[in-house]
């Protein structure tokens, strides 16, 4: 126990780590609250990992069990995979909230509950016949009973605000008092309120009122008898910001429009979770990036196909729904062969699913989806800063193979946030080479321009825009004959067509680096291959499985088609492979496909991300 | 509108012509309009080059391929999604779309609709043939009630489409009909089209004469055409064979009588800004007798255009006129330092 002088007259705590959550109604500003928090641990130099977890519905029935908002934040001193499997603390903003979020709190946690909304009214719309404040449910738990509400407006009183204005202050009165709890510097949030609110000074004012009243009152009551500190971690140098995966996946699309010299044209149509990357790509139009919200997802992709046919780098931003309505067209890119990139946001199928829960059950569809033999590269980020790099190289395949791809976020991905050593622009990618036009002088030889003339090394073809003087030509979706590109019906030409888009796409292994095994005494017989979000969480629980004695070895695909060139040999050095996924055991049907491995899954779709301890578990009974 | 360069030496239709076979079927009102636009282009004054045809898929939809420009063959019904991506992409280029009565009418409905309320720089040639060709002969959404195919024996339940009405309640900007057969009349439309800054609709009727051979005759015979053909002319009075056209109050819009009659003919207003005016022309027109047809311009008036505006926003954001910091972006405001020389 230490005392940090001039911070508290209490005594402070120190801690590795720390999970918290924090649940309200989703009307009552929860993933602002998070969000700042979040900022505020990262700012203060933590590493962090967030999880929001909220309803479809905007606005779901007020206090309802169905309309519960939760954000979940790991914060500690030491580099973290996962948000945390379970919170060590939770802050509840009325009965729904607890009820919901209560039995994810290990029995000795800590749990802050707004005595206010706990009205026999409240209480009987969620199912509890007692209070459980009162009746001992709560025992065992260490509970904070704080009158969030009513000590929020008695703390407003005298800002021009009418009641119900004022209650809508409480998730600051709330995260002041986090903020004292937990020692997290302030003057940024008063900052950004300052900035969130500028049109409106009375809520600037009563926002930064409220958290300086739920900060003071932390150091006041004798509710709380110590503060936490958590030290900064000790990650590689560098200078850091906080980014959610949405928002990396943006700035990588926007990288790779000005390090390829392509202005970008994404073509969206608004889904869910994919509509910020559409939300941030419309902001950013200094750096000639042209959105267009589509009248459907059809359309979405249909532009950025026209897009492209000009010369822009096309993008279109959607998940699983979009993408079925938008395979036509892909397999028009795949005949075409113009650059194309597809993020799909994974979220819960099948149909509309679970739109706001996350899901890597679109892999196939991905694959697959499309009629004909219709190959699209795929690659997919691991963690939400690492959107920006998958984004980076799906952009760099695209062009330089002059084909689709498929990004393969997730809602997990897309709506979590991690801290990012911000990279330096010039150690970007240089990507002008692979967006090369064609130009006449290509042609010498040649009277006319051949639109399926090959590059002998990726087998991309020329990419002629219009505006190019004599390179005019004609290009669809019918097959065509292998150079001219004119309409060919010949079954021979058909075949090698066919043979060739494939080989295309294969080729793309050789500018692939081999995949590597974490398995650090190289000792270990079981494998565990991963893809996508479910990186951190198997990170994670190799090191459990590891600090407990087993030995266990983790690679994780970001190119899923194809794949990189030596995973069969990979494969073919473990004794055993599990294949933990979001699906029923798409990327295992591939693996097995492809290499004859007897790998197996461990598969669950409940919408919400692995945790590391029942993989750990899974894990050692396979060692 | 067209960004207006002068190639060296005056190009002829032969310069439009490409190296492909037309294979449309003998007698077929495609060849016409092929013709007419191939001799047409040369008088827009455009690099070759600068000229993209963007089509759907349907027989009118192989029209790309026998244009020495750019062209792409697209899918089913998505023609004016893909050319709004590539005019907004490229404001530069002169976009045009070609497209059948089941692509942009069936399967493209709502792509159609929403290119013309945005009035992105497209212009648009729906070839209308009331029947589907390429699938060999089922009704399509102009066919008239009750028309006998393979697929409606008994004949067609549907209520058709007509087309002008659809383009005008879709806040269309400029909206014409022509005839295939009418080479000169054909041209001047796709002139009046050519010339207008934003979407342009203009409804060919073309001869499909396997699967639906003389829809269009009696508008086409010398003898009879006038008696169903309204040539609608700027500022000249809506009169046809023995008929005008009226205000007609007890209707509350447009109505038809013969010459006699003592109310004075409506006189055609192109650019009136209410396309109530419009509309209610191309509802003089008997959807299963087609009489009569207002052939012409409806409607031409100016909006500003999706792919002007689109660019305005980028200027006004700074694109063009200074150089985006992209390090800047990734750093965003809210940074922090680990280690330093470590």
């Amino acid at each position: 126990m230490t005392v940090i002088e001039g911070a508290s007259a209490k005594d402070v705590r120190r801690l590795n780590r720390v999970v918290i959550r924090i649940a309200g109604d989703s009307g009552d500003g929860m993933q602002l609250t998070g969000d700042r928090f979040t900022q505020d641990s990262a700012i203060h130099g933590n590493d962090v990992s967030t999880l929001p977890d909220f309803p479809a519905e905007i606005r779901a029935p007020a206090g309802t069990l169905p309309g519960v908002s939760a954000f979940q934040l790991h914060f500690a001193d030491h580099d973290i995979l996962t948000p945390g499997d379970a919170p060590d603390v939770l802050v509840a903003m009325n009965p729904a909230a607890l009820k919901v979020n209560l039995p994810a709190v290990p029995r000795g946690g800590t749990v802050i509950v707004n005595t206010d909304e706990f009205t026999d009214r409240a209480l009987k719309k969620v199912g509890y016949d007692k209070n459980p404040l009162e009746d001992g449910s709560l025992d065992g738990y260490r509970v904070h009973k704080v009158a969030l509400t009513s000590q929020t407006v008695r703390a407003l009183e005298g800002h021009p605000l009418s009641r119900k204005e004022a209650e809508r202050a409480k998730n600051m009165y709330a995260l002041g008092l986090l903020s004292w709890l937990y020692h997290r510097p302030v003057e940024q949030t008063l900052g950004f309120l300052e900035q969130k609110f500028a049109k409106n000074p009375a809520i600037v004012a009563a926002n930064r009122a409220a958290f300086q009243a739920g900060f003071n009152f932390g150091e006041t009551t004798e509710e709380f008898e110590v503060s936490y500190e958590v030290a900064p971690a000790a990650l590689p140098a560098g200078r850091y910001r906080n980014i959610s995966g949405n928002r990396a996946l943006a700035y990588g699309l926007i990288s790779g429009s000005q390090r390829s010299g392509l202005p970008l044209f994404l073509g969206s149509y608004p889904i869910t979770p994919a509509s910020d990357i559409l939300h941030e790509l419309a902001r950013h139009k200094a750096f000639g990036v042209r959105t267009f919200q589509a009248e459907d997802e059809i359309a979405a992709v249909g532009a950025a196909i026209g897009a492209s046919y000009g010369g822009a780098l096309g993008v279109t931003t959607t998940s699983g729904p979009g993408v079925a309505l938008k395979s036509e067209a892909i397999g028009l890119a795949v005949s075409l062969e113009l650059p194309l990139v597809i993020c799909d946001i994974q979220r819960g199928g099948p149909s509309t699913g679970l739109p706001t829960k996350t899901e890597q059950a679109d892999l196939l569809q991905a694959m697959f989806g499309r009629n004909g033999e219709s190959p699209v590269p795929i690659v997919a980020p691991r963690s939400p800063a690492d959107c920006f790099d998958a984004a980076m190289e799906a952009v760099r395949i695209a062009l330089t193979y002059r084909t689709p791809v498929f990004l393969l976020s997730d809602g997990y991905l897309a709506n979590g946030s991690e801290p990012w050593r911000i990279p330096e622009v010039e150690e970007l990618p240089d990507l002008r080479e692979a967006a090369r036009f064609a130009a006449v002088e290509d042609f010498p030889d040649d009277k006319v321009f051949l639109p399926y003339q090959r590059d002998p090394e990726t087998l991309a073809r020329p990419w002629a825009v219009p505006g190019t003087a004599g390179l005019e030509h004609r290009i669809g979706g019918l097959e065509k004959a292998d150079v001219t590109g004119e309409i060919s019906y010949d079954p021979e030409n058909h075949d090698h067509m066919v043979r060739t888009r494939a080989a295309k796409v294969a080729g793309i292994a050789k500018s692939i680096a081999p995949l590597e095994a974490d398995d650090p005494d190289g000792s270990a017989r079981l494998l565990v291959l991963g893809w996508g979000s479910t990186y951190g969480p198997v990170q994670a629980a190799c090191r459990l499985v590891r600090e407990r004695g087993g030995a266990v070895a983790h690679a994780h695909l970001r190119h899923l088609n194809p794949f990189p060139p030596n995973l069969g040999e990979l494969l073919a050095r473990y004794d055993r492979v599990l294949i933990p996924e979001m699906n029923l055991g798409q990327l295992a049907l591939l693996v097995r496909a492809r290499y004859l491995v007897d790998a197996v899954g461990y598969n669950k779709v409940r919408g919400l991300p692995f945790t590391s301890t029942e993989l750990a578990s899974e894990i050692e009974t396979r060692l | 509108m067209l960004d207006v360069t002068v190639s060296a030496g005056a190009p002829s239709a032969k310069d439009f012509k490409s190296d492909q076979e037309v294979r449309w079927c003998p007698g077929c009102g495609d060849y016409a309009v092929l013709a007419a636009v191939q001799s047409f282009l040369p008088s827009l004054n455009l690099d070759r080059e600068k000229i993209v045809f963007v089509s759907g898929i349907g027989c009118s939809s192989r029209f790309p391929y026998y244009l020495n420009t750019y062209g792409m063959h697209s899918i089913h019904g998505r023609a004016p999604a893909i050319a709004t991506g590539l005019a907004a992409a490229r404001p530069d280029l002169s976009v045009w779309v070609v497209t059948g009565d089941g692509d942009a009418l069936s399967i493209g409905g709502n792509h159609l609709i929403h290119a013309l309320r945005r009035n992105v720089n497209l212009k648009i040639l729906l070839f209308n043939n009331r029947i589907y060709g390429l699938t060999k002969g089922q009704y399509s959404p102009t066919s008239e009630p009750g028309k006998v195919t393979k697929s409606t024996p008994y004949g067609s339940l549907d209520a058709p489409f007509n087309p002008v009405s659809l383009a005008l309640g879709a806040e269309a900007t400029f909206v014409a009909r022509t005839i295939d057969s009418d080479r000169k009349h054909l041209t001047s439309v796709l002139t009046a089209a050519a010339q207008h800054p934003g979407t342009a609709l203009v409804e060919i009727y073309q001869n499909c004469n396997i699967f639906n051979d003389n829809a269009f005759e009696h508008l086409k015979a010398p003898g009879e055409r006038d008696r169903h053909l309204l040539r609608l002319e700027p500022d000249a009075p809506l009169v046809y064979g023995e008929h005008k056209v009226v205000w007609d109050g007890e209707r509350r819009g447009l109505g038809v009588t013969d010459l006699t009659d003592p109310r004075p003919a409506v006189t055609h207003d192109v650019a009136a800004e209410d396309p109530a005016y419009a509309f209610a022309l191309a509802r003089l027109q008997d959807p299963a007798t087609l009489s009569p047809t207002p052939i012409g311009v409806f409607r031409s008036v100016r909006r500003p255009v999706y792919d002007d505006l689109m660019t305005d926003q980028l200027s006004a954001a700074g694109h063009g006129s200074k150089e985006p910091d992209l390090g800047a972006l990734l750093a965003g405001s809210d940074t922090w330092t680990v280690g330093g020389g470590s």
